[in-house]
């Protein structure tokens, strides 16, 4: 067994446990450092095929990001999580079915693929590019419309979370910064005489 | 084809996006005052985007990704123009209601750029690009009015269920891709082209369930009525309207594009779709009393009808759902717009009770509302008749009788609650005054009005040859 087959295993043993104990920790904090775990032997693996990219990707995005975001919504949101599990038992029946149907559909799929293959399998043959960079030059070339209609797609999602949440209050007092800088000894301050011994003054 | 080539071809959606951006930063410096002029810049931005794709060049660009045909031109152009009447009826009502906000507009122009797209997909990833643009900017106007609680509910439901059949449309979109290998219709239908395998067959399911989903065809219609009912109507005068057609098309363009070797297949899955459809959305109907659930149940019926002419799977039947869409969402818009010009002490009117006696009140707009409804109930020699008309004949020629005759059977009972709502109007005493209609509302309802009848007859010998040129752009026999 060489050093890759150890590697390989190793990590899907990990990705595996990790991604069992998301689902059945008691904690929801520690569900989500599981859920960190799995995304970093998620980019081990992909590592091991050569995709350099989507593994740094993985370890940015979702670790960086996803992952963190969701345990600070966990930590703020103060979810009743068992009171959310209490139905567990209950929709088993209907989630076992649910699971058993995603199943088959799985081996439906892995075995048309074992049988003949994905429908066309191309070889780039050796490139004098990486990963990276082949990525990024389809990315920028053939789907340039996609890569700026999702742009487009993200100002939506940026407009709607204004349009929906951002409240104007009044009165609320704001830092003007050019008022500061505006400020000067004349404008500021006053010369206060004749303060009366014992007597408070009146600003 | 040469990036410039490329852009001229895509020019309808490249003036939206460029106008989008401007008038975003417009909006951005002038706040909310200005919420008049950008939506004026809108309607323009729209206009100017149905004259670019009814003149501009036609052909693929982007690998194949944006497809500018007939078909993507005569979508256009309706959806642009009915965009831009959804705008006329909403920023007066947002000024009334003292909710004007300039991201309306833009929210508007961004949803009529995604229907852009759907109608011009070429690849499942800008289908599935144009389908999430268009129902974001969908699920941010359902909620608009964030302080009403109906409306945040209707924006949430929606929302939910939207990205439940985002899911399931992807779902389909990978199985496709892994069985084709490809996301390109040309080498997908290269792929079927011997017939379509087992996992191919699951995927396309799940890509018509994810695109039925958004067409709220039956049985994924569960959204439809409450958000509706929960969102403003100048809202729901839109969102009735124009995504409806989008989505049409992208089912004609996915199913024939992508899959003509396997019609055989799609075939039977849109006519057990719009059988369902159509019942549902008949016998459903009659329980209702809120005009906007009720106008819901229609519209899922409608789209039954729709579905009818594509099931049929020949040129003439998607000629048929192009003409029966585009008279469809006229009316509709028509219908809505009656109920914004509606209002009874500041209180919208919705339901059956508020109806009552309205031909004494308001002559022209229960007028109005009569023609919508027997129109919508395919009395000739109104719109709606025209549309059924072709929508049956197609259907008739593809040997699909007893479909066509058991969409005439809900037609029947449909009527029901057309003629309910007409009887209503003219025979019930009144419930006291109306508040005065607004101008701009009242406008859209009568020349709604009046295409639906007189005009849709000098109007139909033009959209005829139109729909049909679109319709071969598709290439089904």
């Amino acid at each position: 067994m060489d050093l890759q087959a150890i590697a390989f295993y190793v990590l899907s043993a990990v990705t595996i446990g990790s991604a069992l104990m998301v689902v059945t920790a008691r904690n929801p904090v520690h569900s989500v450092l599981f859920l960190i775990t799995t995304f970093f032997t998620c980019a081990g693996l992909f590592v091991m095929l050569g995709a350099e990219f989507l593994a740094m990707l993985l370890v940015v995005v979702y670790v960086g990001a996803v992952a963190v975001l969701f345990l600070f919504v966990v930590m703020m949101l103060d979810v009743d999580f068992g009171s959310l599990r209490s139905g567990f038992a209950r929709y088993l029946p209907i989630g076992g079915v649910a699971a058993a149907v995603l199943l088959g559909e799985m081996i439906l799929v892995a075995s048309a693929v074992g049988d003949r293959g994905a429908a066309v399998t191309t070889h780039y043959g050796a490139s004098p590019y990486s990963n990276t960079e082949q990525i990024g030059r389809v990315l920028y070339t053939d789907y340039i419309y996609f890569f700026e209609a999702a742009g487009m797609v993200l100002l939506v999602a940026m407009i709607g979370a204004i349009v929906l949440t951002l409240r104007h209050k009044p009165g609320i007092k704001r830092q003007v910064i050019a008022d500061q800088t505006a400020r000067s000894a004349s404008n500021g301050m006053r010369i206060i005489t004749d303060v009366k011994i014992g007597q408070g003054i009146d600003a | 084809m040469t990036f410039s080539g490329a852009l001229s071809v895509a020019l309808p959606e490249l003036i939206l996006s460029v106008g989008i951006l401007a008038l975003l930063v417009v909006g951005a410096f002038v706040g909310d005052k200005g919420t008049r002029p950008v939506a004026l810049g809108a309607g323009l931005v729209l206009v100017t985007s149905a004259a670019a794709a009814c003149f501009g060049p036609q052909g693929a660009a982007f690998n194949n990704g944006f497809v500018e045909d007939q078909a993507a031109v005569f979508a256009k152009v309706v959806i642009y123009l009915v965009s831009a009447v959804g705008l006329i009826i909403a920023e007066p009502w947002l000024k009334r209601v003292n909710g004007s906000r300039f991201e309306y507009p833009i929210l508007v122009l961004l949803a009529a750029l995604g229907m852009g797209m759907m109608v011009s997909a070429g690849n499942l990833i800008s289908l599935y690009i144009g389908v999430e643009l268009q129902s974001l900017a969908l699920y941010v106007l359902a909620a608009f009015r964030r302080d009403d609680p109906r409306a945040s509910e209707a924006g949430l439901k929606y929302f939910i269920l939207g990205a439940l059949s985002s899911g399931i449309l992807l779902y389909g979109a990978s199985l496709i891709y892994g069985f084709a290998g490809s996301t390109r219709f040309t080498d997908i239908a290269a792929a079927v082209q011997s017939g379509a395998g087992t996992g191919l067959i699951f995927g396309l399911v799940f890509l018509i369930c994810g695109i039925a989903f958004k067409v709220s065809a039956a049985p994924f219609h569960m959204w439809t009525p409450d958000v509706y009912e929960g969102a403003p109507t100048a809202v729901v005068a839109f969102l009735t309207a124009g995504p409806k057609l989008a989505g049409m098309v992208l089912f004609a363009r996915a199913l024939a594009n992508g899959f003509p070797g396997a019609v055989e297949q799609w075939r039977q899955v849109l006519i057990a779709i719009a059988l369902i459809s159509m019942l549902w959305g008949a016998f459903a109907g009659l329980a209702q009393t809120n005009l906007k659930r009720l106008w819901a149940y229609s519209s899922i019926a409608n789209v039954g009808y729709a579905l009818v002419g594509l099931a049929s799977g020949t040129q003439e039947g998607v000629q048929a759902m192009l003409v029966f869409m585009t008279l469809y969402i006229i009316d509709v818009t028509g219908f809505f717009a009656c109920l914004v010009a509606l209002s009874r002490d500041g209180r919208p009117m919705e339901t059956f009770e508020d109806m009552a006696g309205l031909f004494k009140e308001r002559p022209g707009v229960a007028a109005a509302m009569t023609i919508f409804s027997l129109s919508a109930l395919g009395m000739p020699p109104f719109s709606g008749f025209w549309g059924k008309v072709y929508v049956f004949k197609a259907a008739a020629a593809a040997n699909l009788q007893w479909l066509a005759a058991i969409g005439l059977l809900s037609s029947v009972v449909a009527a029901f609650y057309y003629l309910r709502l007409i009887k209503t109007m003219w025979f019930d005493p009144t419930r006291g005054t109306t508040d005065a209609s607004p101008l701009d509302a009242r406008g859209v309802a009568f020349v709604a009005a009046a295409f639906s009848f007189p005009v849709v007859m000098p109007a139909l010998a033009l959209i005829d040859p139109l729909s049909k040129a679109a319709a071969s752009a598709f290439g089904l026999n």
